[in-house]
């Protein structure tokens, strides 16, 4: 929004390009979910859709690329938990956002009643 | 107070904001229509915003900046994807809009009339964290250092 006081991250247009597809896509962020709120394996996640487990495995594969995910080998299993520090640090983003708004929305009010002093 | 509800999803990276306002759909239209209206209220009240563009209808652009209380001008520009008068608009946010296709930000924002007068349903929706990190701090962090002793002023 602001962009020349935000001092940009050294990300590479690549890295960020995958953050971006990785959050495009309802399943995989239905997956994020599940991960946030336990640890699934990647055939438990598999049982949710209607697709196959290969596919399945590909958009684990596509958050874990994009720090979203990790995952650990349990046994044959594949344990997948969400990257907490990373959704804490979207939450903390989404708080300031909030009271932006709040502020704007305090302004707009003030716009469609003027108060008289 | 306004705000009615506040929604924050930190997974799906949107934040969904309800305000009701006790005047009539139109009137809350026109405030975000009208760019004068519109610069009143969408900077703090340190960082007035100026629209110098606001092509309201689909496929039109806005374009603002901000003044800092030192005279430092923060740019950005909007890019409109629907425009429904009264009832909705959609705006990707960003400088490089134009031809960039992983926007980092997108604003949804319907309105409708209610018994007490009209409500308005904002969804701010990011691509990514790093888009997120990108835009946010960048808002408020700046702008936020000024704060106290702006509050001191406009208090006194």
């Amino acid at each position: 929004m602001y962009n020349h006081m935000v001092v940009l991250q050294e990300e590479s247009e690549e890295s960020l390009n995958q953050l971006f597809r990785a959050l495009a896509d309802g399943t995989r962020r239905d997956i994020l979910k599940r991960s946030v709120a336990e640890t699934p394996s990647v055939s438990e996640l598999a049982a949710h859709y209607e697709m196959s487990f290969a596919a399945v495995q590909k958009h684990v594969a596509v958050l874990e690329r994009a720090g979203l995910v990790q995952k650990r080998a349990n046994g044959r299993e594949q344990l997948v938990s969400a990257n907490r520090a990373r959704l804490r640090r979207a939450g903390e983003l989404l708080d300031s956002l909030e009271s932006l708004w709040r502020r704007r929305v305090a302004q707009l009010d003030d716009v469609l009643l003027p108060k008289e002093d | 107070m306004p705000v009615t509800s506040v929604t924050k999803d930190p997974e799906a990276l949107t934040l969904t904001l309800v305000a009701d306002f006790p005047v009539p759909q139109r009137r809350l239209w026109d405030a975000w229509a009208d760019p004068r209206q519109l610069e009143r209220f969408w900077g703090p009240p340190f960082a007035p915003a100026t629209f110098t563009h606001h092509d309201f209808r689909a496929g039109g652009r806005a374009e603002y900046f901000l003044t800092g209380p030192d005279g430092e001008k923060w740019s950005g520009a909007w890019k409109f994807t629907a425009v429904n008068p009264i009832d909705s608009f959609e705006a990707d946010d960003g400088e490089d809009n134009a031809e960039d296709g992983d926007l980092p930000m997108s604003m949804t924002f319907a309105f409708e009339a209610t018994p007490t007068g009209s409500r308005m349903i904002s969804v701010t929706r990011f691509s990514s964290i790093e888009a997120m990190e990108q835009t946010i701090p960048g808002m408020e962090q700046g702008l936020r250092a000024a704060m106290p002793q702006l509050d001191e002023v406009l208090a006194g």
